[in-house]
């Protein structure tokens, strides 16, 4: 197992290189860097544009300037953004840090709930809870965040303000506009309503998961095993059905996780919320070079992380997996 | 019939399909002999496997169950669950068919022993571990103290197999049921699991019920049989006198239908079990019966004794004469 993880992370760094490249390809292709500093910047000097050329790697040829953005990258020599005011570290690592705790709550109450859900519709296939539960996550799938979005904040903000004379939930931002220091209570308060929206997603999605894997183990023999020694439905279905249905949903669900620290542009833009989806957006639509690379870099990473994460939960949940 | 420790009387089983009453089981009786080893032998859908399921308890909620099933005195069918659970695997256990899907492949095979030794006996883990070592030796499991700690799919299926009579045997049953333990298992192995439920009935005095549809399993290991036909007995006794003097006519075609000396083809049953969402009104047997009269058809035919054999076929009499002359 540790010689897997070791070999596949030694792999990782060569995937890195040919995926940011390609990545760099489709960004200056795709934004035409120069020109968008120069849009941004109408004065700028010829050794300005030089500058700014040279930092970012935005020579002519692309094999060159992708090596010349790399040794920059890598010697911590970032170029500050378009504008050319602010550091990009300290941005990026903020909205990296607000859009994982976003993820990380809607993930676990979407995955939690979800779960929990799709044991409790496969216990009667086809009754009423059954259908119930299929109906529900349909709908759940169907509904688009931009309109689960709205909903709730009409619901929440608008008209619970006009009946209650307060907003229960606020729709925008991490904290209130002016909030210095960390405060956990209004933390909560902000992201609750976006982690609602992107729970709902996540708990029909993994509701339908958990429903099929775990109707398969349900029929398998090792359950009828199980019960002939005389346990409690409890136990026969815990530690020899969920058990079971488990390892693919995990293993799913690790994946998932890292597509996560790309953001979840559609919610954070809605709830205004300063995740890398929205930084993503903002950086992308000033075709801003310099904020948009270290961020792709950074989804590559993870994606890849999770990727390790989901092969090794896979072989430490199934015994039959041998990974080295 | 006080001797027997399992006494089931009169079971019917009934599955309520979509295309209606399904009728698997139809007025079985079976006594299991303490320490004996009891033959089932039918084909496929003859309802000798969900006789004893439903024994067990095992059956899907859809099966509606009428009887007795009497386990050392003790009345299962219609019992308190939390009863049948409490003998499930302690009074009573199970042997499956395919020991390649019995075994729940995460957890390890000494585990899956010591879950069965702790859900009916207060015993630490540490102990139960010990025993299940025990039982694995017991088995015929070499190395019994490595494998324990392996994962089932480290094991051929006759390993596995042995496995599962092991965590069966875990609680020292009364009786053991073997639901066609060798039918997915290959020839020489057949062999060696046969030993291994003959050594445990021997050791520990466990009654087996071995369900199969191999004539020479029953013939090599079992002290009486059961012959079963579209979910009723059509002949059960001893084993010597079924192999001796059959007086069923689906036992004589079974035999026959047999490779023995001297006989150059084997003669095959003609036709198919009947349709049990409406089986036929008289016998079963009679629509493939080359000796059946119209009498046959009318009703179904009790059992009757012969010498030592109990017979369901009204022209028994006249086909023990026929076929002694």
């Amino acid at each position: 197992m540790f010689r897997f993880a070791l070999r596949r992370s030694a792999w990782a760094i060569p995937t890195l290189l040919l995926v940011t490249f390609l990545v760099y390809i489709a960004l200056r292709m795709g934004t035409d860097p120069l020109a968008s500093y120069m849009r941004s910047n109408p004065r700028a000097t010829r050794s300005k544009i030089a500058q700014y050329k040279e930092l970012n790697g935005l020579g002519s040829n692309y094999v060159t300037g992708y090596f010349s953005w790399l040794k920059n990258f890598v010697t911590f020599n970032w170029p500050k953004s378009i504008k050319g005011s602010r550091e990009v570290w300290p941005e990026l690592k903020d909205a990296i840090a607000n859009s994982a705790r976003l993820g990380a709550a809607a993930t676990a109450v979407g995955v939690v709930v979800g779960l929990a859900i799709g044991i409790f519709a496969a216990l009667r296939p086809g009754g009423k809870r059954d259908v119930a539960v299929n109906t529900a996550a349909f709908v759940g799938i169907s509904i688009p965040p931009y309109i689960s979005s709205i909903l709730l904040q009409l619901l929440f903000a608008v008209y619970w303000s006009k009946w209650f004379g307060n907003t229960l939930f606020p729709t925008s931002g991490v904290y209130p506009p002016g909030q210095e220091g960390f405060d956990l209570v209004l933390m909560i308060k902000h992201m609750a309503l976006p982690t609602v929206v992107v729970a709902i997603q996540v708990i029909a999605v993994y509701s339908r998961y958990m429903r099929s894997s775990l109707l398969d183990v349900l029929n398998s023999d090792y359950m009828r095993t199980a019960r002939s020694k005389g346990l409690s439905e409890f136990r026969v279905l815990m530690r020899h059905g969920v058990r079971n249905a488990l390892i693919p949903v995990i293993t799913i669900a690790a994946l998932d996780i890292g597509a996560i620290v790309g953001g979840l542009i559609i919610t954070e833009n809605i709830f205004d919320y300063p995740g890398t989806g929205k930084y993503f957006l903002s950086a992308f639509g000033n075709g801003d070079f310099p904020l948009l690379m270290p961020l792709m870099v950074i989804i590559v990473a993870s994606v890849l992380l999770f990727n390790l994460i989901a092969d090794i939960s896979y072989a430490i949940l199934d015994p039959r997996i041998r990974l080295d | 019939m006080s001797d027997s420790v399992l006494q089931i009387r009169d079971l019917r089983v009934t599955f309520n399909t979509q295309m209606g009453e399904l009728r698997a089981v139809r007025g079985v009786d079976v006594d299991v002999a303490p320490g004996k080893i009891l033959g089932v032998v039918g084909e496929s859908g003859s309802g000798k496997s969900v006789s004893f399921l439903a024994a067990m308890g095992l059956l899907p909620k859809s099966a509606s169950i009428s009887g007795s099933v009497m386990l050392d005195g003790q009345e299962l069918i219609g019992a308190k669950k939390k009863f049948v659970r409490s003998v499930r695997g302690r009074l009573l256990s199970m042997v499956f068919q395919d020991p390649l899907s019995a075994l729940n492949p995460v957890h390890r095979v000494g585990d899956q022993i010591v879950e069965m030794i702790q859900s009916h006996q207060d015993m630490s883990t540490h102990d139960a571990q010990k025993r299940a070592v025990q039982l694995l030796e017991i088995v015929g499991i070499p190395q019994p103290d490595e494998r324990a700690l392996q994962y089932p799919h480290e094991f051929s299926g006759g390993m596995r197999q042995r496995v599962v009579i092991a965590m069966a045997i875990a609680n020292d049953p009364k009786v053991l049921i073997a639901d066609e333990p060798t039918t997915a298992l290959d020839v020489t192995v057949q062999a060696q699991i046969l030993e291994v439920i003959q050594t445990v009935q021997q050791r520990f005095g466990t009654a087996v019920v071995l369900i199969t549809h191999d004539l020479g399993v029953i013939a090599r290991v079992a002290d009486s049989v059961n012959v079963m036909y579209a979910g009723r007995n059509v002949e059960s006794g001893s084993v010597q006198s079924m192999f001796d003097h059959p007086s069923h006519p689906y036992t004589r075609g079974l035999l026959s239908s047999l490779p023995h000396e001297g006989v150059e083809r084997l003669q095959p049953i003609a036709g198919f079990p009947p349709n049990m969402l409406a089986p036929p009104p008289g016998c079963g047997f009679a629509p493939r019966c080359a000796f059946a009269t119209d009498a046959c058809s009318a009703e179904l035919p009790a059992l009757r004794q012969f010498d030592d054999l109990l017979t369901s076929c009204i022209r028994a009499e006249d086909l023990r004469i026929r076929s002694n002359s």
